[in-house]
């Protein structure tokens, strides 16, 4: 059958399951709406919770950000898993005992202000946006190849899908719905991972493949990846070439950032208990570590068999040539019609400048004929390895459910923060349910068009601009609940003072990088900037998070001390017992 | 609410296992993943060190082994003290 017809069937189908749960789950009253009646079984909790976390970034991104980079890019693994230890640690059971549904009515309550209250919305609306541009970069990526349209179309239509499908259902629809899709995305990262690690090692287990010997040569396919990424001139795959301090603020920044960010903290709003809260996080990572344990294997076997495909006699011998890939299969009888596929939507390019015949893929910049996009290396991965068609229009589906529960997710926490936190908290307590539902409608609607526009010229690849907005995250909310629930000295004034600075400066550091508004030319410096240290943007917000609390803490110093009232709340918090359910008045 | 004694002593008890949890956390990640890899550049894992597994597989493991074993230690202390739900 055709690919093109498989895909949609595939993806169909997929989506079919989805939407029919979002229907059934339909959410009726706002507080269904906006946390799932608390009745959701921790197992479950923690697939939707990884579902919701995994997104474009995890699955469609970071194994092509791991092929090219190699162990510098250790830090998205580490810092996108340890952030649980964290959130299980320091936040997620203290917030389920608060008994809430927001993360900034927790910020209002406990630094007893409004304006800690609309600064969090600030922060949590900035955050979610950044990071709904790095799904709708992975969405146009996978949309654009499975429908064989350009990147920009494949946007366009993403946009469409991902409204239509986050203002269907409230949480609850989604949370049903996002086991699904935990469920789809995880069989459609594993597949493929389980066939090229068995053809290349041998091992069925991806992980464990990844530090096998090569069934051909016999030699550890790691060494064997080095020996050839290092004769073609690019960066050593195994050797550290990002400065250490870098390495160490980008993982800090990824960690709080995940312990930071609203749409996952709210998942544990919704547990039955706080020792629920507590597992509910152990089971979250279980789920997730089955993609991120295997991630590192995709990144490096993809990187070995896509040398391979543009090698086929090995890198000492001749390089495939332009007749090769216009034919769409090489000299042995290899199917290419991959490269022409991925061609079409503009993410893949190659330009024989020598005029020799040949595609010349090589570190040197000036010699180098081949540019792949790495968003496009998940998705491409079963195509390169040659894998029946069945595996590559599931991938495609794989794809879509991450990017798309994620993208709800988001959303929803951009509109419970708009609707619930903005207008029903501050500007029309009296609004009625119906408006209160509308105007989180309009909210997503709105937050979608930016994030959108935003998309078409993105900051980064879907990781890095979805490790920018963790870097946000990390420096505005997380010090805040981290010196709610941990402090009893940190006031209402420093609060907010913090936040504001924490925020400021690490949205200064990102446009001075990326451009204001993520407007290119509009950046001063590069990225690695050694008179900024070599911190890159996407590091920052481990500093950005230091001085938020410097900040809180100065402040609060020299401000009056927080009340009795509050400092009682902070006590109960700290203690599980007489955790009811939550309330949203 | 539990009277204020036993919960102080509970919150006491709660930052010790958080302080030595967090410890061993740094150490797996940051340490063997990061800091410390030239130590262990000596130890060989499948063509590479093991401050490379740790990075991209062992610091996963540990934090999984870590979030359940918090969970566990929280629940007993929550009964010890009689503050649990």
């Amino acid at each position: 059958m055709d690919q093109f017809v498989l895909n949609l069937i595939v993806v169909g189908a997929t989506f079919a399951l989805y939407i029919g749960i979002a229907i059934w789950a339909r959410a009726g009253s706002t507080a269904e709406f906006y946390a799932a009646g608390q009745g959701v079984h921790p197992v479950l909790n923690g697939m939707a919770t990884g579902a919701d976390w995994m997104s474009a970034a995890s699955f469609i991104s970071m194994a092509g950000i791991i092929a090219f980079g190699g162990y510098d890019t250790s830090a998205y693994l580490m810092g996108w898993t340890g952030g649980y230890v964290l959130l299980a640690m320091l936040l997620a059971p203290y917030l389920r005992k608060f008994g809430k549904f927001t993360v900034p009515e927790f910020i209002g309550d406990r630094f007893y202000s409004q304006a800690a209250r609309t600064v969090a919305v600030v922060c949590l609306i900035i955050a979610s946006i950044t990071y709904v541009i790095g799904q709708m970069t992975g969405v146009g990526v996978a949309f654009s190849r499975f429908l064989e349209v350009s990147n920009t179309t494949g946007l366009f239509i993403g946009a469409a899908i991902v409204f239509m499908y986050a203002v269907l259902g409230g949480m609850k629809g989604i949370t049903y719905t996002q086991v699904a899709q935990y469920v789809v995305l995880i069989i459609a990262y594993t597949i493929p991972a389980v066939f090229i690690s068995l053809n290349l090692t041998g091992n069925p287990i991806p992980a464990l493949g990844l530090f096998s010997n090569d069934v051909s040569t016999g030699a550890p396919i790691l060494s064997t990846l080095e020996g050839l990424v290092t004769d073609l001139g690019f960066k050593s795959y195994l050797e550290q070439s990002d400065t250490t301090l870098n390495m160490f603020l980008f993982t800090v920044s990824l960690m709080i950032g995940t312990a930071g960010l609203p749409h996952v903290i709210v998942r544990f709003f919704t547990v039955p208990k706080v020792a629920d809260a507590r597992s509910s996080a152990g089971w979250a990572l279980v789920f997730i570590a089955l993609l991120y344990l295997t991630a590192p294997a995709v990144g490096a076997m993809a990187r070995l068999n896509l040398i391979n495909t543009f090698y086929p006699n090995g890198v000492d011998g001749q390089a495939l040539s332009l007749a090769e890939i216009e034919a769409g299969q090489d000299a042995s009888g290899a199917d290419l019609e991959w490269v022409n596929n991925w061609a079409k939507t503009g993410l893949l390019t190659f330009d024989d400048k020598n005029g020799d015949g040949l595609i010349t893929y090589v570190g040197n910049a000036d010699a180098n004929e081949l540019t792949v996009n790495r968003d496009i290396i998940v998705l491409a991965n079963p195509e390169i390895a040659r894998l029946p068609g069945w595996v590559i229009a599931l991938v495609a589906a794989g794809g879509l459910a991450a990017a798309l529960s994620t993208a709800a997710g988001l959303l929803m926490a951009i509109s419970s923060a708009v609707s619930h936190d903005l207008i029903k908290g501050q500007i029309n307590p009296n609004i009625s349910e119906k408006g209160e539902l509308m105007a989180a409608r309009v909210a997503m609607a709105v937050a979608i068009a930016v994030a959108t526009y935003l998309g078409l010229n993105p900051p980064g690849f879907a990781a890095q601009t979805v490790a920018l907005a963790f870097g946000l995250a990390a420096a505005s909310i997380f010090p805040a609940l981290m010196m709610g629930i941990f402090s009893k000295k940190v006031n209402n004034v420093g609060a907010v003072a913090g936040m504001l600075a924490g925020l400021l400066t690490t949205v200064v550091y990102i446009f001075l990088h990326k451009g204001w508004f993520f407007i290119a030319d509009t950046a001063s410096f590069s990225d690695a900037d050694p008179l900024l240290l070599s911190i890159k943007s996407t590091s920052f917000g481990a500093v950005g998070a230091a001085i938020n609390f410097a900040v809180a803490f100065i402040v609060s110093s020299i401000t009056k001390p927080v009340p009795a009232n509050v400092v009682e709340l902070v006590e109960s918090i700290r203690v599980p017992k007489g955790a009811g359910a939550a309330t949203g008045h | 609410m539990a009277d204020n004694s036993s919960s102080n002593a509970y919150w006491k008890a709660n930052i010790q296992t958080i302080l030595v949890f967090l410890v061993i956390w740094f150490v797996c990640s940051f340490g063997f993943g990061i800091l410390l890899r030239p130590m262990l550049a000596g130890i060989g894992i499948g063509g590479t060190d093991l401050g490379f597994w740790f990075a991209q597989q062992g610091s996963i493991l540990v934090f999984l082994v870590l979030i359940f074993a918090y969970a566990f230690r929280m629940n007993k202390l929550d009964r010890e003290h009689g503050v649990d739900e």
